[in-house]
Formats: C-alpha cells, sequence, structure tokens
C-alpha cells in the first residue's frame, strides 16, 4: 500500500510526517502547478469546483509514482466536499486509475468505523497508543506550521524586498519538514522570528506600518496559494499585511477532532459573531467567513477580501450577506471569484486597486486626524 | 511647476485601444492620441510617440504615467515614473476633471468597471469577473455583422421608437436573440436601442450589483461614445449620466496627473523623470518568453529585449527574474546592460 492525499499548501507536510511517524509508505503528490491542474480539468465535470479538479490532478501525478491508495477527509452539510472522496474515486476509475479510497469520517456517525479505518491505513503493527502519539505530534507540527505562515503575513510587507521574505519562509519550511521532536518543532516560529528581526536590524525594512488585510473564504483557496494565485504574496509586496480566518490547525481541530483541539485560530467564535448576520450553518465554511469578516472589521482592520471559488454555494451565501457587514463597519470589503479560467492579470489588477482605496483612505482619514489633533492644542 | 512646452505624458496601453495624453504646464489637454492596439501593444506605443514627436518637436516631457492591462510593458518601455491600475486612474481622472462625482461607469473594450467615490476618495469597485457579455468588442461585432459602422450604432438607437427586449445575460444568446427579432420584421433602430437597454441592464446586474449608484455620474470608456448606451443608462438609473469630454482617454489621462503627482511628490528631492525620451519611436523592441525550470510552477517569464539587449523579464512568481530586473527598470537609461550580467547568472 502506498498512500497519498490531495495538496492543500502546506498540509502535506503535516500529513506526511503523520504517516511517516506510523512507518506507512507515503507519496507526496508533486506540488501542485498548472501541469496538475491540466490534468485534472481534463477529467472533471466542467462545473465541479477548482479544488476537485487539483487534487485529481494531484493523485494522477502521484500514481505516476506508484501511490495507489488515497486518503482525504470527509464532509458534512450542503458543500460538495461531502462527495469528493467517493465522486473522484468514481472519476478515477472511468479514467482507469484503481485507487483505493478511505475516507476519514465517521461512517453515518459509527466512530467505531472511522477506528477501522484508521486501522486499516495504519496497519496491525501500529498499537493505538502509537497511533494517538504520531496524530499528536503531527497536530502540534500543523499549530506550528500556522505560526510560520503568520511571521511570513507580517515579515512580507515590512521587508520592502519580495525575494528576502520567501527565502525565510522557505528556510522555516524546510525546518519544520526535518523536525522530528516537540523541541525542535518549537525552535522553527523562534528561529524565523531572529531571523526576521536580524533581517529588519540589518535595513532591510521601512519605518511604515503596513495596512491590514483580512483574508475570509472557502478554506481550500485560502490555505492554496496555487488556487488562490498568491493572492497573499501579491498583497505582502505591496505592503498589506494579511491574516486569515482559517488556518490549517484551526480546520483540523473543528473538522477532524470535533472541536476537542482548537488550534492556532480557533473557528469557535465564529457563529456567535455572525449570529446577527446568518444565524445557522450553511455549509463549507460560509458561516465563518461571516463571522470572521465581522472579527476583522471590529479589530480595526483596513480591508477584506473574500476568495470565493467559482460555484461553492457557502461563499456565495456568504458573499451575499458581506455587503451588509460592509456597511455596517464602512470597511471595503472585496470579493474575488476563482476558477481554472481566472487570469492573473485581472486578480492583480482588482488588488492593486482595492490597496490603493485601502491606502487613499488611510491618508485621509489621518488628514482629518492631525486637523483635530491641532484643534485640540 | 511646468515651463511652456513641458508635458506630463499618460499612456493606457489596454486591450482594444492604446491612448496617449499629453498634460500641458496649466492641466490642460494638449493632445489626445487614440490608437487601435491590434495585439502589438509594444509597436503600437512607438507608432503613438512617433506621432507625439512629429507634432511635439520641442516638447520636453517631465513626467510619464503609464496604465492598462499592459501598463508594466508600457512603464519598461517608456522609462515611467508611476505604473497605476486602470481603476485607480479612472477615478483619478474623473475626480480632476469633476471634483465632486460620485459614481463612475466605465465600459471599455473588454472590461466594464463600476468605481463609487464619497469626497472624492475611491470607497468601492467592480470589475467584471467571469463574462465580457456586454463590453465594447461585443458592440464592435454586433456592429460589424449588422453592417454599419460602429460610430452609426449610437446615433441609429436613439432613433428607436419601440426597443424590442433582447436577452443580454450571455452575448452568445443575445445574438441568437436579436436575429431571431430581426426575422420577426423589428425596425434595426429598435434592435439595436434593445440591444443598448440589454447590455445597461447586465451591467447594472453584474458589476453594478449592491453598489450604490448616486449622482454625478460620469459614464467614460470607449462605449461612452454610444449614446444610445448612455440614453439607456438614464432610462434605467433614473438619473442624468454625464459623458466628460476626454471619455474614451480617461485612463490615460489619470495615468498623467498621476505622473504630475509623483513628480510633485519628489520635487524636492531634485529627482527627474525616469522618462527614457521621444527617441525611443525609432528603437527595435521584441518580446520572447520561456518556461522557467526552476520549480514545478513552471512560469512563463516574458523578456523584454531592446536592440537585442534584455531589458526586463517578469511572470514569474517567486520574483527570481523579475527582483534581478527591478533595478534595470527602475534606473536611468543605460544602467540596463550593466545589470545584465547579474541576471543571467
Amino acid at each position: 500500500m502506498k498512500v497519498t492525499f490531495p495538496h492543500m499548501g502546506n498540509a502535506w507536510i503535516v500529513i506526511q510526517a503523520l504517516f511517516e511517524a506510523l512507518d506507512v509508505e507515503v507519496v507526496v503528490p508533486p506540488p501542485t502547478g498548472k501541469g496538475t491542474l491540466n490534468l485534472g480539468t481534463k477529467l472533471a465535470p466542467e462545473s465541479a469546483c477548482l479544488p476537485l479538479k487539483i487534487n485529481l490532478g494531484n493523485y494522477i501525478e502521484a500514481a505516476a509514482k506508484g501511490a495507489d491508495t488515497i486518503v482525504i477527509t470527509g464532509g458534512t452539510g450542503p458543500c460538495r466536499f461531502g462527495f469528493y472522496g467517493e465522486s473522484e474515486r468514481q472519476i478515477l476509475a472511468d479514467a482507469g486509475y484503481d485507487f483505493e479510497v478511505v475516507i476519514l469520517e465517521p461512517p453515518d456517525g459509527s466512530l467505531w468505523g472511522l477506528a477501522q479505518r484508521i486501522r486499516y491505513l495504519a496497519g496491525s503493527k501500529n498499537s493505538w497508543a502509537r497511533i494517538v502519539g504520531a496524530v499528536r505530534f503531527a497536530y502540534e507540527k500543523s499549530v506550528v506550521l500556522d505560526q510560520v505562515e503568520d511571521l511570513v503575513h507580517a515579515a512580507r510587507p515590512r521587508f520592502g524586498d519580495a525575494v528576502a521574505a520567501e527565502k525565510l519562509y522557505a528556510k522555516a519550511r524546510q525546518h519544520l519538514i526535518e523536525g522530528t521532536s516537540y523541541t525542535s518543532l518549537h525552535q522553527v516560529p523562534l528561529r524565523l522570528a531572529q531571523a526576521i528581526r536580524d533581517h529588519q536590524a540589518a535595513g532591510g525594512s521601512g519605518d511604515k506600518e503596513p495596512l491590514r488585510v483580512g483574508i475570509v473564504g472557502e478554506i481550500y483557496t485560502i490555505l492554496e496559494p496555487f488556487a488562490s494565485l498568491d493572492v497573499e504574496q501579491q498583497l505582502g509586496a505591496l505592503g498589506v499585511e494579511v491574516d486569515r480566518s482559517i488556518y490549517l490547525s484551526g480546520w483540523v481541530g473543528q473538522h477532524v477532532f470535533r472541536g476537542l483541539a482548537q488550534g492556532y485560530r480557533p473557528l469557535r467564535a465564529y457563529p456567535r459573531l455572525a449570529k446577527p448576520y446568518l444565524g445557522h450553518f450553511v455549509g463549507g465554511h460560509g458561516l465563518e467567513t461571516v463571522g470572521a469578516a465581522v472579527n476583522f472589521a471590529r479589530r480595526g482592520f483596513d480591508g477584506i477580501i473574500q476568495l470565493l471559488p467559482l460555484g461553492c454555494m457557502p461563499e456565495i451565501v456568504a458573499a451575499g450577506i458581506l455587503p451588509r457587514i460592509q456597511a455596517d463597519f464602512s470597511i471595503p470589503i472585496m470579493t474575488l471569484t476563482l476558477d481554472e479560467h481566472t487570469g492573473r492579470a485581472g486578480l492583480q489588477t482588482r488588488v492593486e486597486a482595492f490597496v490603493d482605496l485601502l491606502e487613499r483612505r488611510k491618508s485621509g482619514r489621518l488628514k482629518r486626524g492631525s486637523v483635530l489633533s491641532v484643534a485640540g492644542k | 511647476m511646468l515651463r511652456e512646452n513641458e508635458y506630463y505624458l499618460g499612456v493606457d496601453v489596454g486591450s482594444v485601444s492604446t491612448n496617449l495624453v499629453l498634460l500641458d504646464e496649466r492641466e490642460r489637454v494638449a493632445q489626445t492620441l487614440y490608437l487601435r492596439t491590434m495585439g502589438r501593444p509594444m509597436q503600437t506605443i512607438q507608432e503613438g510617440l512617433r506621432m507625439l514627436r512629429s507634432e511635439f518637436s520641442q516638447a520636453h516631457i517631465a513626467g510619464v504615467g503609464t496604465t492598462g492591462s499592459a501598463r508594466q510593458l508600457a512603464a519598461t518601455l517608456l522609462g515611467a515614473d508611476v505604473v497605476k491600475n486602470e481603476i485607480t486612474a479612472h477615478a483619478v481622472a474623473a475626480s480632476r476633471l469633476h471634483p465632486g462625482v460620485q459614481t463612475i461607469l466605465e465600459i471599455g473594450g473588454q472590461d466594464s468597471k463600476i468605481i463609487c467615490l464619497r469626497d472624492g476618495v475611491v470607497v468601492d469597485f467592480a470589475m467584471n469577473t467571469v463574462c465580457a457579455a456586454g463590453t465594447g468588442s461585443f458592440l464592435d461585432q454586433q456592429a460589424a455583422r449588422l453592417g454599419i459602422p460602429i460610430e452609426e450604432f449610437g446615433p441609429t438607437a436613439v432613433r428607436a421608437e419601440h426597443p424590442v427586449r433582447i436577452a443580454g445575460r450571455c452575448s452568445v444568446f443575445a445574438e441568437s436573440d436579436m436575429i431571431h427579432k430581426q426575422q420577426l420584421g423589428h425596425s434595426l433602430p429598435d434592435i439595436l436601442a434593445g440591444l443598448c437597454q440589454a447590455m445597461v441592464r447586465n451591467y447594472l446586474n453584474n458589476v453594478g450589483k449592491n453598489k450604490e449608484i448616486i449622482s454625478p455620474i460620469l459614464f467614460q470608456g470607449g462605449v461612452a461614445a454610444n449614446p444610445g448606451i448612455r440614453r439607456a443608462f438614464e432610462q434605467e438609473l433614473g438619473q442624468e449620466v454625464v459623458v466628460p469630454e476626454h471619455f474614451a482617454v480617461m485612463g490615460a489621462l489619470g495615468a498623467a496627473f498621476l505622473a504630475q503627482e509623483q513628480l510633485a511628490s519628489q520635487g524636492g528631492s531634485g529627482a527627474g523623470s525616469r522618462f527614457r525620451g521621444l527617441q525611443l519611436a525609432e528603437t527595435t523592441f521584441q518580446a520572447g518568453s520561456f518556461e522557467c525550470s526552476g520549480c514545478a510552477n513552471r512560469c512563463e517569464v516574458v523578456e523584454i529585449f531592446e536592440d537585442g539587449q534584455i531589458l526586463a523579464r517578469w511572470g514569474d512568481r517567486c520574483g527570481k527574474w523579475s527582483a534581478a530586473n527591478k533595478a534595470v527598470a527602475l534606473s536611468p537609461h543605460g544602467a540596463g546592460k550593466k545589470t545584465q550580467a547579474g541576471i543571467r547568472a
């Protein structure tokens, strides 16, 4: 058995660590690229959502490296992600790829069924204690990964040198991949923070306080830079610090551990924050998008960008609500619709214009503020 | 402050047209050029420079701004002082020429946008996303199919007595619906007016959705030349829609204003414009591209050559190539050759 899984940003680092700790042979799909999407687009129904198309491409590229078993999590509610595992299995079978697909979810709510699936993957040689230990360590890795990503979000706009920030990011990721003990894991963000401080001390940054933009929306598009056309990196290059509604460990905590763990950025508060606008679950992360938008607005962010993969129902619901939040908190909100046809140039134009808008708003506010403070004296 | 014969140059290189504007010392528009890009942006820019040079042989260009989808290309070629997206450029031009404007409707060759301003500051905007139904190219196409010059499209539509209702959600369906209405025997003006209304409905339902459209409203972009569309907007919105004098070149005008702002802000530092001179019209520019094999992204990197020498590269996600040419694009003419070895390494 050679296990593979779909890519989602840096999640592969965590998943690879999990399987390797259990001595399960794992094939990490080659990094998602144009070729991946082309493979997936050929097989997927035209109206399927973008993540499904990229997933299929990942599997086919992994098959070329010998993978024969796919692991994917399940989902509930009116979001098509719940059908991914089964529909991907059928699409691949029709195309002549005979994959075993293991969906990590409690079948019909049966935890015993879930345990059996985990046991199937882990084989008989692993004790339950070892499995739990490996899962805990992988989870810790995901929390550290989120810390690393957040530090990079802060470094990008302050560096002024786009390449330097990406270099530090790549280095930290490498440390994270190599980390095999809790101690070495916890060193990673500390070392990255130190490297950032060193770079700044060497005069590698301006003194301008960056604009802050909150990214909300569908989780895959947020976490996978290929799907979002590097929107975080683009914003960073324009001098904007970003924060996300969802990080990997928060999603793992909520989705896989059913809230038993909370992750780096807990999702728990979002339904309550969303309440005045949306009082119930709408599938996917629509509710979280609304709640997170309220959260960013309250925290005084300069703007919010929603990432919506074309045809994503939960995010369409949220997109219909966001204009009310925009009006109530007078915070600019922009929705970016993404699919395989989205051009980089069009996205860049919108992002640049949005940042211009935020900058001009801010400088206008500051001017008015300084007039008031002069009058006060 | 500019002396006589000094100008700011704004260049807007879009999908359909390339526009150049010269702004004189009293912020008056001294010249506007509206050229068809025809898929050859570099040659079109050079053509524009040639025309400017023959007419303004004594002119000194004090600053250059570029905008439009080929803004980066234009900036590299010209040595621009400021490179801005077209949304900001349109907003700047509109608010400088019509202070107090609150809504800008803009329909160009292949895109359409709406910009909302309050107190002279952009507060909201939208741009057509996945569909280009109802932009200039579609009108061009339909005019050609009906065998009328695009200039007569609007004036003919305005003569309509009973505009027919045409499905405008999709340009393919709109076309078949139009053909159907023609076969039924409706008059040409009625069909054209119906098409204008369909386009406006589509625009307001897509781009204009959830946007507060308050007067004063400006209508700009190439399609604003069409009085039929303007009239349809006025009927649908129930408010007056103003078409500014330089509606077709507002992007370029905005870029010129931004260049002026930029030069004014660096005025104290004594740094002049980075403009590389009108003689660029005679230089040979070439574009090439290659697929970078550095990683799985396989970015298509574009290279611009000037007289056989590399001028700039871009298109890479990681910044490996474009970061190296930053020094080239931003440095005065000639410095590109020095850093060339650095790029190759």
